[in-house]
């Protein structure tokens, strides 16, 4: 990251002389002041709107509020195992379809990842609620496996075509048969390339398990939902807010930076390279890396 | 078939709340991008660790915790706005950390010499990002702002889920009325693929008017 950075901003300006360095040095001032006063502020109207006082805190010192906390996040981390694992199948499953010899299965495989993608999750997850009258945790799961799973399908095609055609001709000439040449010399390949894309994929995924809160699955979010509604507590919100978000944007950093290092780990691998296949692009519409 | 055509004027309203919204985010997205794209590549440290915040957060924050913490959150500390203002400034902010994301990824595709050639006539840090690498960058990466925007227009939905006014939010009422719930939500499905697929067109034609030949 900070390698990209210093290559953008050199073609934008010259390294700074004794003034201008100066000069920097007091916008960098000025501006952490004015970030610094912001930040004051607004620390300032949390006190003063009374969210520090013991009432909002209280309920987090109760172990029946945790063991809720805790069973919303485990909640969510089972969507998210569901989700990623019918994902990954499905996305196998589509990718295989649209590259197909036979046009009944592409066309169809192409039409369903099309639409699929087209669609917004929470639409789809409504529907498999409502419609098909399904509880909340499968309608959740089937919702974001659908979704993530014609990504991912894309992801995994890019991923095989772009393995370099004489691969496939080796494996070919070497006398494999079709599924072999897939199994045995693309698709491993197309995986490893892949791997930061899917990674980020399933970032997605994490953080579409909160679409759960909207159709009252039980997840963490619906737990925090919960507990800032209560009135014995005087309504709290913002320190749910507070609790909630660093758990959540955490874990899909945690997970984000996982893909983050193994791009970058791929792309000093040797074995990738002399395989030449082209690093994962972010192909996702929302990328969740560098 | 009579779901649509005897709701006519609901299906309507839902719509053009999901264009709205997706509109106003999406200008909001755009011009917040820009800035954070171009506090990212600035010369002064202290933006460049405000832009890299901004991105980082942001894009790992779950959409509908941000839409609980601004729609839930910000009242209780009395910031009272209309929910559709709300709305907008969620998604609008969601969206930047991605637009800013995509803009740098263009800045690397404009040639050094663009830059260095911009700095030799005497131009200074803004006018160069302004007038000559940013417009580039922006050219050349018009799909992928498209494909954000698209991503954007889906993610209103959830705005409807927190009682805005816009297409999905149009199954709850209907649903009340006792009307088919599978025909619903086709025609809910059909109006998102019409303002998915116009985005998209939209951003072809830009792409063939200004996109970068290289």
């Amino acid at each position: 990251m900070t390698t990209a950075t210093t290559v953008a901003s050199t073609a934008l300006y010259d390294v700074p002389g004794p003034r201008t360095r100066r000069r920097h040095l007091m916008y960098g001032v000025i501006s952490t002041v004015v970030i610094l006063g912001l930040a004051a502020w607004i620390l300032y109207l949390l006190f003063d709107t009374g969210q520090f006082t013991a009432t909002k805190w209280a309920p987090f010192t109760y172990e029946g509020i945790q063991e809720l906390l805790l069973r919303g996040l485990g909640n969510t981390l089972k969507a998210f195992a569901y989700a990623s694992v019918l994902s990954l199948a499905l996305g196998a499953v589509l990718a295989a379809g649209r590259l197909s010899e036979h046009r009944v299965f592409r066309w169809t495989c192409t039409v369903l990842v099309e639409f699929f993608r087209a669609m917004p999750v929470l639409v789809m997850i409504f529907f498999i609620f409502v419609a098909l009258k399904v509880q909340p945790l499968p309608a959740l799961v089937a919702g974001l496996a659908l979704y993530n799973g014609s990504v991912l399908a894309e992801v995994f095609r890019t991923g095989i075509h772009a393995v370099a055609r004489g691969q496939r001709e080796a494996a070919y000439a070497l006398g494999m048969r079709k599924t072999q040449v897939m199994t045995y010399v693309l698709v491993p390949q197309a995986v490893r390339a892949m791997l930061p894309a899917i990674i980020s994929q399933l970032v997605v995924a994490l953080k579409d398990t909160s679409l759960g809160y909207l159709i009252t699955y039980e997840e963490f979010l619906h737990a925090g939902k919960l507990i800032a509604s209560n009135l014995d507590y005087d309504l709290p919100f913002i320190p749910v807010v507070m609790v909630i978000s660093p758990l959540y944007i955490g874990m899909c950093m945690l997970l984000s930076w996982f893909a983050t290092w193994v791009a970058r780990r791929e792309r000093r691998d040797p074995r990738t390279r002399a395989a030449d296949v082209a690093p994962a692009e972010p192909v996702t519409v929302l990328p969740g890396r560098e | 078939m009579d779901v649509l055509t005897q709701n006519f004027s609901l299906y309507g309203e839902g719509f053009l709340g999901t264009v709205e919204l997706t509109f106003y985010a999406s200008i909001l997205a755009l011009v917040l991008g820009f800035l954070m794209a171009s506090f990212r590549v600035a010369p002064v440290g202290s933006f460049r660790v405000f832009g890299t915040v901004w991105v980082a957060v942001l894009r790992n924050t779950p959409l509908t915790l941000l839409f609980f913490a601004v729609m839930l959150g910000l009242p209780r500390f009395g910031l009272v706005l209309p929910f559709k203002l709300f709305a907008i400034l969620a998604l609008g902010c969601y969206t930047s950390a991605f637009i800013c994301e995509v803009l740098r990824s263009g800045i690397n595709t404009v040639p050094l010499g663009q830059g260095e050639a911009a700095r030799s006539l005497g131009m200074t840090f803004g006018q160069t990002l302004g007038a000559v690498v940013l417009p580039q960058a922006f050219r050349s990466v018009i799909p992928p702002i498209g494909s954000t925007l698209i991503a954007l227009a889906k993610n209103s939905a959830i705005a409807g889920a927190f009682s805005v006014t816009e297409l999905l939010g149009t199954y709850k009422t209907l649903s009340e009325l006792g009307y088919n719930i599978v025909w619903t939500f086709v025609w809910i499905a059909v109006g998102y693929l019409i303002i998915t697929l116009a985005i998209s067109a939209l951003f072809h034609v830009l792409e063939k008017r200004w996109g970068v030949a290289r």
